[in-house]
């Protein structure tokens, strides 16, 4: 592979992190526990949205890659396609998410390279969102007994993605797996802070390491691409 | 000495006069009619007649309720959107709308009134929003005539509440125009590219404006000389022009848009009357606009359903935020440089 | 249950370095480090501060309607203190 094509690689799998995450988010909309929420969960989604279309116009047309890619060519994280569930498995993948992103786009950000620029901007509004995330992990795991184990429960319930973003990833010139301790002590750090006990499963789940990477994902991802996908591929060349 | 509205003092304040002598009421009422005649605002802890704040309360509270129940019917397209700058857009739309619910509910609280008992009566039906949400969106276009047509006949109505004797509501709705440009230019053009893109495409937009048109008109209210409200509204300067009179001016506004968009509105008597200086158009179906008002509209029930779900749904984080901070009570002015 | 109603908060926010902190709006939150980031995320969706204060409603104590006179007929007494006041000869600058 030449290095135009690891960046390909690299910039694919970062922007589709970033897209499905925000498209998850955008699902919210209407939805969310109070209306302050909205306009929080919002925020983040534009900004992930802003660096999706960054990202994928790095590796070819943005709306090409976004609704003609059947599932199998999708490169994100299967933690971001989980499904929002209830708030609590909204905010446990935003912490586990955003504390990676933080720290990938940090390093990126320090080095020379194709994601320089972008990463520089970004790592900006990803502080933020994590510490969105870890304000509301705080309040949530130490606020009533029905947050608590509401927190308990998606924390534990999504443990079992959080391998998977250590994985070495083509096209990125730093080792990940060299992030993954600093990961788990900030994520440790707050779950701690909260009164929640680190999860104890293993962080690879029964399905292998680096699926999404490699274009293997889960049940409801097929049916959040239909949904997205659907207007744009009923009208073949359209602009819109 | 406090610059900003404390607002839970304007609670407290005798604003009835009860506790005053009839003098002193009359010399309260006399500076409040000073104060609209002479073109000031009315400040939250200034005296006011009762009925001109209970017709805030309902007027704000309704404008308030519009704002989050007008994000369902477009929030119902931001998963299909066609394109990821379109995508961008309509989020960013969706979440104005949240942040101007925001401002008005903020103003309505400036009256006494408090958020959750607001929202307690729109959830029991006891206040209303704007009909124009009970109508579904079914297409993608759709998204498109809500920008243009309902956010245009939004925008009608609201320019002249920035001058509403009022002040919070007044700026409130100095802001939410500032912020609102840029909605009904994304739906203009959206409606645009669909207008000039394939003949699906436009035969969809075509369609969308059929279905708008006329729910669009209806915002203005009723017809001059059966509004219930309009008269004092007037006189106390919270309403500046009457819903003829906007409609009227909506109607002009549209027909240039409509034809350089290379669509049709939907009604045979449109035509320019050189005499009043104004289009003349054909009749406005009041039977239905009353029947979408009594809860009978295509999407009423849906609308109010979804909205009760997500704040009942919503109730476990709202109380474990509150149960948090009784337990780490911190400092209560903070700085963020 | 515990009580759901979150507090008001005033929000101040400062446009841009050289102004003061002027009184934007207000909101809901549950205590003062959400205060400030619903503060930050309503009124300042658009780039609109550099710096942001808030301060629950009930902090704050306001003059009322009644001491207006007291309160500020003085200073509608001392035109002294307002630039106008003075005369200065055409053409005279820097003043």
């Amino acid at each position: 592979m030449t290095t135009t094509t690891h960046t390909h690689t690299a910039a694919l799998a970062l922007g589709d992190d970033a897209l499905v995450l925000s498209h998850r988010l955008g699902e919210w909309m209407g939805h969310a526990p109070v209306l302050e929420e909205e306009v929080a969960l919002g925020n983040i989604a534009l900004d992930l949205l802003g660096q999706a279309r960054i990202l994928l116009s790095m590796a070819g047309d943005e709306d090409e890659l976004a609704y003609l890619r059947e599932e199998r060519a999708f490169r994100n994280l299967q933690l971001v396609e989980q499904p929002g569930g209830d708030f609590a498995h909204t905010i446990a993948r935003q912490l586990y998410f955003s504390t990676y992103q933080h720290l990938l786009y940090a390093r990126l950000a320090s080095v020379e390279g194709p994601f320089a620029g972008l990463a520089a901007k970004a790592v900006k509004e990803v502080a933020y969102h994590r510490d969105h995330a870890e304000q509301w992990t705080l309040r949530l795991g130490d606020g009533t007994e029905e947050s608590h184990e509401r927190m308990r429960r998606a924390c534990t319930a999504l443990w079992r993605f959080t391998g998977e973003m250590f994985a070495p990833l083509d096209g990125l010139d730093l080792d990940l797996s060299e992030l993954e301790p600093v990961w788990l002590e900030s994520v440790r750090s707050v779950l701690e802070r909260a009164g929640l006990a680190v999860p104890e499963g293993s962080r690879t789940g029964a399905w292998r390491a680096g699926a999404g990477r490699e274009g293997l994902h889960t049940e409801s991802f097929g049916r959040m691409l239909a949904e997205m996908q659907h207007l744009h591929r009923s009208h073949p060349g359209a602009s819109w | 000495m406090a610059t900003a509205a404390a607002h839970q003092t304007a609670r407290t304040q005798p604003h009835t006069g009860q506790d005053s002598g009839a003098g002193a009421d009359e010399a309260y009422a006399r500076a409040f009619d000073a104060t609209v005649a002479a073109d000031e605002r009315i400040e939250p802890r200034d005296w006011m007649p009762d009925a001109y704040r209970a017709t805030l309360v309902r007027q704000i509270a309704q404008h308030a309720h519009s704002e989050i129940i007008g994000m369902q019917p477009e929030a119902n397209w931001i998963t299909r959107a066609p394109s990821l700058r379109r995508k961008a857009i309509l989020m960013a739309k969706v979440q104005d709308e949240a942040g101007h619910g925001l401002y008005l509910y903020s103003a309505a609280e400036t009256l006494g009134a408090s958020r959750e008992e607001l929202l307690d009566k729109l959830h029991s039906g006891r206040q209303k929003y704007s009909s124009i949400f009970n109508y579904p969106t079914l297409t993608w276009a759709d998204v498109g005539a809500i920008g243009w047509l309902v956010d245009g006949a939004a925008i009608t109505n609201q320019v002249p509440l920035c001058r509403c004797s009022y002040g919070p509501y007044a700026r409130a709705m100095v802001r939410v125009c500032k912020e609102e440009s840029f909605h009904q230019r994304q739906g203009y053009e959206l409606l645009l590219a669909l207008s000039r893109g394939t003949p699906e495409q436009h035969a969809m937009a075509q369609d969308a404006v059929d279905r708008w048109w006329w729910p669009s008109l209806m915002m203005f209210g009723p017809p001059d000389d059966e509004s219930a409200h309009s008269a004092q509204s007037m006189a106390w300067k919270i309403k500046r022009h009457s819903n003829d009179e906007l409609r009227r001016r909506f109607v002009d506004i549209c027909v240039p848009q409509a034809a350089s968009l290379g669509l049709t509105l939907p009604d045979p008597d449109l035509k320019w009357n050189e005499e009043r200086g104004h289009h003349d158009f054909g009749a406005i179906d009041w039977t239905e606009f009353k029947e979408v008002l009594k809860g009978n509209g295509p999407c009423n029930e849906q609308r109010i359903t979804q909205r009760r779900r997500a704040h009942e749904e919503g109730a476990w984080v709202r109380e474990a935020a509150a149960a948090y901070a009784a337990k780490h009570s911190s400092g209560t002015e903070v700085e963020q440089a | 249950m515990t009580n759901t109603d979150w507090p008001l908060w005033e929000v101040f926010v400062r446009s841009r370095r050289g102004l003061s902190h002027t009184h934007a709006g207000s909101l809901h939150a549950p205590d003062a480090e959400f205060a400030l980031r619903n503060a930050r995320d309503l009124y300042t969706r658009r780039g609109e501060g550099v710096s942001i204060w808030v301060v629950p409603s009930s902090a704050i104590t306001a003059s009322s309607p009644d001491e207006k006179d007291p309160f500020f007929e003085p200073s509608a007494d001392k035109p002294y203190r307002h630039p106008t006041f003075y005369e200065i000869p055409e053409g005279v600058k820097h003043l």
